[in-house]
């Protein structure tokens, strides 16, 4: 009997295999999205808790890790949707490197809680394909794999996303 | 470059500027939590006497068809 049959059985040392084999990759998935890396603990386990389950119902001949994945994004899009008003209002306290190099302090924060503010304002389906494409840089086949959409899907949720964010932000304000 | 194109760099680097940077590597192992969450919330399992009932009600039922309609009155 192969891991995943093992697995459908109950088997936790098979389980425990499969979870260590999958924690990093399933983990560092759901930090892009989400961007908290707490919440992605806890959400990262709460994929393993659904996963094992359900394991009754998995098929051992197919993709484990798309199966993961899919689980993974579900709950990571559930948790941006029901976070994305709280983080309007929070904004990190760390400051990335590049923009205090030779600008006033208070403009630079103002200008960034200006393009988070319009980010969030975003549908979460085009906020989550912006991060990953824009913010992560992942090929659009990458992006395509995870979210389960053909790569045109993809590609016209970026361009709609960069034209909603556009048409938000005050280009004449935030550009100097 | 065309126009479009600038634009999406621009608010590439916006984009990159204001969200804050994220680790992707998974700081500690989660098995230990996990398998504290397994052990902590047993899965709901159906008792051996509640087979044991819904055999005899079965087996009344097959034995004495009429009983049938006393069990649907209680439902």
């Amino acid at each position: 009997m192969n891991l995943l049959q093992r697995f459908r059985e109950g088997d936790l040392d098979a389980f425990e295999t499969l979870f260590r084999q999958f924690q990093g990759r399933i983990y560092a998935w759901i930090v892009r999205i989400v961007r908290d890396s707490g919440a992605a603990e806890d959400l990262t386990l709460e994929v393993f808790w659904r996963i094992y389950q359900a394991r009754r119902s998995f098929d051992p001949t197919n993709d484990f890790g798309g199966w993961a994945y899919r689980i993974a994004t579900n709950l990571a899009l559930s948790h941006v949707r029901r976070h994305r008003r709280d983080k309007t209002q929070e904004l990190p306290p760390e400051w990335p490197q590049e923009t205090t190099r030779n600008c006033n302090p208070a403009l630079e924060r103002e200008k960034r809680e200006t393009v988070i503010r319009a980010f969030t304002r975003l549908p979460v389906k085009l906020q989550v394909v912006a991060t990953l494409a824009l913010v992560e840089e992942l090929s659009y086949e990458e992006i395509a794999g995870a979210l389960g959409i053909p790569t045109g899907t993809v590609k016209s949720r970026i361009f709609r996303a960069v034209r909603l964010l556009r048409k938000q932000l005050s280009w004449m304000r935030v550009h100097k | 470059m065309k126009p479009e194109n600038h634009n999406h760099e621009e608010i590439q680097k916006a984009l990159k500027e204001a969200l804050p940077r994220v680790d992707a590597q998974l700081q500690h192992d989660l098995w230990p939590a996990m398998l504290r969450r397994i052990q902590e919330q047993p899965e709901l399992s159906v008792p051996w006497y509640d087979w044991a009932l819904a055999a005899a009600i079965v087996a009344i039922t097959v034995l004495f068809p009429r009983i049938a309609l006393l069990f649907a009155y209680h439902l």
